[in-house]
């Protein structure tokens, strides 16, 4: 892999962890008002996902997908407008956090309800297959959306129409307070059921960020080729409460330890060790990397500041395109 | 240059001309290509057009909705058809909380035009889950349209105009028009959204019909203008967004009003266009308006159990006499000679 791309990953995942971060110790200021689902410790996927596709490449995504979005290249600043419900925002705060698009690099939408974008990625898939174009569309999930309904009603028609999808689901574990173990019968990962559905599965590392970059790539360039669909899931850990700027770990649903054992594999301290081992990597250049990702996300907070709301009079605006 | 057809091929005749006119127009839906062709709907479309734009497809009410939803925000425009509109009750997350938001909560940055077709059932013992007709549930999410043809020019009118609006557009199709026939116009004729249409001039009572309670609302026309009542009848035909003007126009004018609707009468149509009229006019009306729905009750399947269920003719000429204090003779009442479960001869069953 060249040095290059290893270090736009690193700096990527800095990027969003900074990102937030931020949201997470300026959210008692009250001006973001709305839920926030942040994905602190789950940056590897989104930086690796984000590189591998590109820009005309599409992407759909849930209510935690802040990481996605910057990791496909949106907006920075129009996505913290957005949380501040300001008129810059990317959805004009009318979406909040939850909704997140920026049509000029792919990222299509993030909507709320849990499965809700799987089947718009399938629709997205099946116009570039009609359009014969050598792009694909990426859906991403976590697990407990692989337990819906419409997960599977996807997953057929994908696999029957041979649509140029991916699905990439982060197996973080919990659907809000609710443990995997209670949700999908033990020794039968999920990667294993869509395999059983009919689409070549494989799980791997979700906080490695080489490695996701490298599988990522993999089965992107063979989806291009024809070769159908898609199924990658990694596992990997949200450190934070499932929706809100804490920590959570006290209130009883999972331990501290299981955390701590998370929190060694840190996805930018794994990079960091290996990139500084891999001499491609000085501390004096993670300080320069920290001191612009730093600027970069001020910025973007002061341009959500300063946007003005949307004025209260155009609450009707937008109920019906083409008027 | 109109000829006669029937409403079905009214329907077939605007998805020919809407995928001729744009590539980017699809059908699908499960048993588009299938010998039936939804009741010969979409018969001849795959030959046309090719199996890539019209397609049979899984079992998936919900994923299929999703996948429309998601080839429309990159240009297409996917028309899909439920043989019945209680299937389509799967779909309604896409629906209500992707199709109708996403232009909404995305602030304008893209759309979704898609049209739905569901076809509500009546009859032959259709019972409870495939006769019901929804249209005020569907009315009630913003950001959705929804349309109810009453007739196969309004069909092809109405289904050419759907297809081409940028917003998601529920089609509802009353399974007892299917077999109507009409003088329709050739070519690409749209009758645009959001409007009703003032079927005949009257000064004495405004009549608000929908779908197929038009059909037996003209039956009574004559009678009750030999009774002394001039009615003015009005095809709701766009029953979100609703076309205020007309209809306040014409109560203006006659100051009695009835709605007829094919729905049930809890949190109906009619009851949202009672009040909005009520508010506006109340102290012009010289009655009390009224209404006429379907009882507050599951669809019954059984022959017996539907004989008083789905109002009539004679019910409407009943109600509206009522309301002018007119003594009427059942005897002198034209009553249809079919069965009361059946649209007419041409219907044999199953469904």
């Amino acid at each position: 892999m060249e040095k290059n791309i290893k270090l736009e990953l690193y700096s990527k995942m800095v990027l969003i962890r900074a990102v937030e971060e931020t949201i997470s110790e300026r959210y008692d200021q009250q001006k973001m008002r709305c839920p926030t689902h942040l994905s602190t410790g789950q940056e590897a996927v989104s930086a690796a996902v984000g590189l591998a596709l590109q820009n005309k490449d599409l992407a759909v995504s849930t209510h935690r997908s802040h990481g996605h979005y910057l990791g496909k290249g949106g907006n920075i600043s129009r996505m913290i407008a957005e949380i501040y419900g300001k008129e810059g925002g990317c959805s004009k705060g009318r979406g909040g956090s939850m909704h997140l698009i920026d049509l000029s690099v792919g990222f299509m939408g993030s909507t709320a309800i849990v499965g809700n974008s799987i089947p718009i990625g399938a629709g997205l898939g099946l116009s570039l297959k009609l359009d014969k174009s050598d792009n694909i569309s990426c859906i991403f999930i976590g697990d407990g959306a692989t337990e819906e309904g419409v997960f599977a009603e996807t997953v057929n028609f994908c696999a029957q129409k041979k649509l140029p999808v991916l699905f990439l689901c982060e197996n973080n574990f919990y659907s809000v307070y609710s443990p995997l173990s209670v949700r999908q019968p033990k020794d039968r990962p999920i990667y294993k059921m869509v395999e059983a559905m009919g689409i070549k599965s494989h799980q791997g590392e979700g906080n490695d960020v080489f490695g996701v970059y490298k599988t990522v790539l993999d089965v992107i360039s063979s989806i291009r080729k024809g070769d159908g669909p898609r199924f990658l899931e990694f596992n990997t850990y949200r450190w934070r409460e499932h929706c809100g700027p804490n920590y959570d770990n006290h209130i009883g649903y999972r331990a501290e330890d299981e955390f701590l054992e998370w929190k060694k594999k840190d996805p930018i301290l794994l990079a960091e060790k290996q990139l500084i081992k891999e001499n491609i990597l000085t501390h004096k250049m993670i300080s320069s990397i920290d001191h612009v990702v730093k600027d970069e996300v001020d910025k973007a907070f002061q341009f959500a500041e300063d946007s003005p709301f949307p004025k209260k009079e155009d609450v009707f605006k937008y109920i019906y395109a083409g008027v | 240059m109109s000829r006669e057809i029937s409403f079905t091929k009214a329907i077939n005749e605007a998805l020919f001309i809407a995928m001729e006119f744009d590539s980017k127009v699809l059908c699908y839906g499960l048993g588009v290509d299938d010998p039936k062709h939804i009741f010969d709907t979409t018969i001849g479309l795959q030959e046309e057009f090719g199996k890539e734009r019209v397609f049979d497809t899984p079992t998936s009410e919900n994923a299929m909705t999703g996948v429309a939803i998601g080839a429309s925000l990159v240009g297409y425009r996917p028309v899909m058809v439920h043989q019945r509109l209680d299937f389509f009750l799967l779909a309604m997350d896409q629906l209500v909380n992707a199709a109708a938001k996403w232009h909404y909560m995305f602030g304008g940055k893209s759309s979704v035009p898609i049209v739905i077709r569901l076809i509500i059932g009546r009859g032959w013992g259709q019972g409870p889950t495939h006769s019901q007709s929804l249209q005020s549930w569907f009315a009630h999410i913003p950001g959705l349209k929804v349309v109810m043809p009453s007739s196969p020019k309004e069909a092809k009118g109405l289904l050419l105009s759907s297809i081409f609006d940028e917003n998601p557009v529920l089609f509802l199709e009353h399974r007892w028009l299917h077999n109507q026939e009409e003088d329709v116009p050739e070519g690409d004729f749209r009758i645009p959204l959001g409007t009703a249409n003032l079927i005949k001039h009257g000064t004495d009572i405004t009549i608000i019909g929908m779908s197929y309670m038009n059909t037996e609302a003209l039956k009574c026309l004559e009678f009750l203008k030999l009774q002394g009542i001039s009615c003015e009848l009005i095809d709701l035909r766009s029953i979100n967004p609703i076309d205020w003007n007309t209809i306040i126009k014409s109560v203006k004018k006659t100051k009695k009003l009835l709605v007829l609707d094919t729905g049930s009468e809890t949190g109906s149509l009619a009851a949202e266009i009672i009040a909005k009229v009520s508010i506006e006019l109340f102290s012009e009306m010289e009655a009390p308006p009224a209404r006429i729905c379907l009882p507050d009750a599951p669809v019954p399947a059984g022959f017996s159990l539907t004989e008083d269920f789905y109002p009539t003719s004679f019910d409407i000429a009943k109600k509206v006499c009522s309301m002018f204090d007119v003594i009427i003779n059942e005897d002198d009442f034209k009553h249809s000679s079919s069965p009361h479960d059946v649209p007419g001869d041409w219907f044999k069953g199953p469904f």
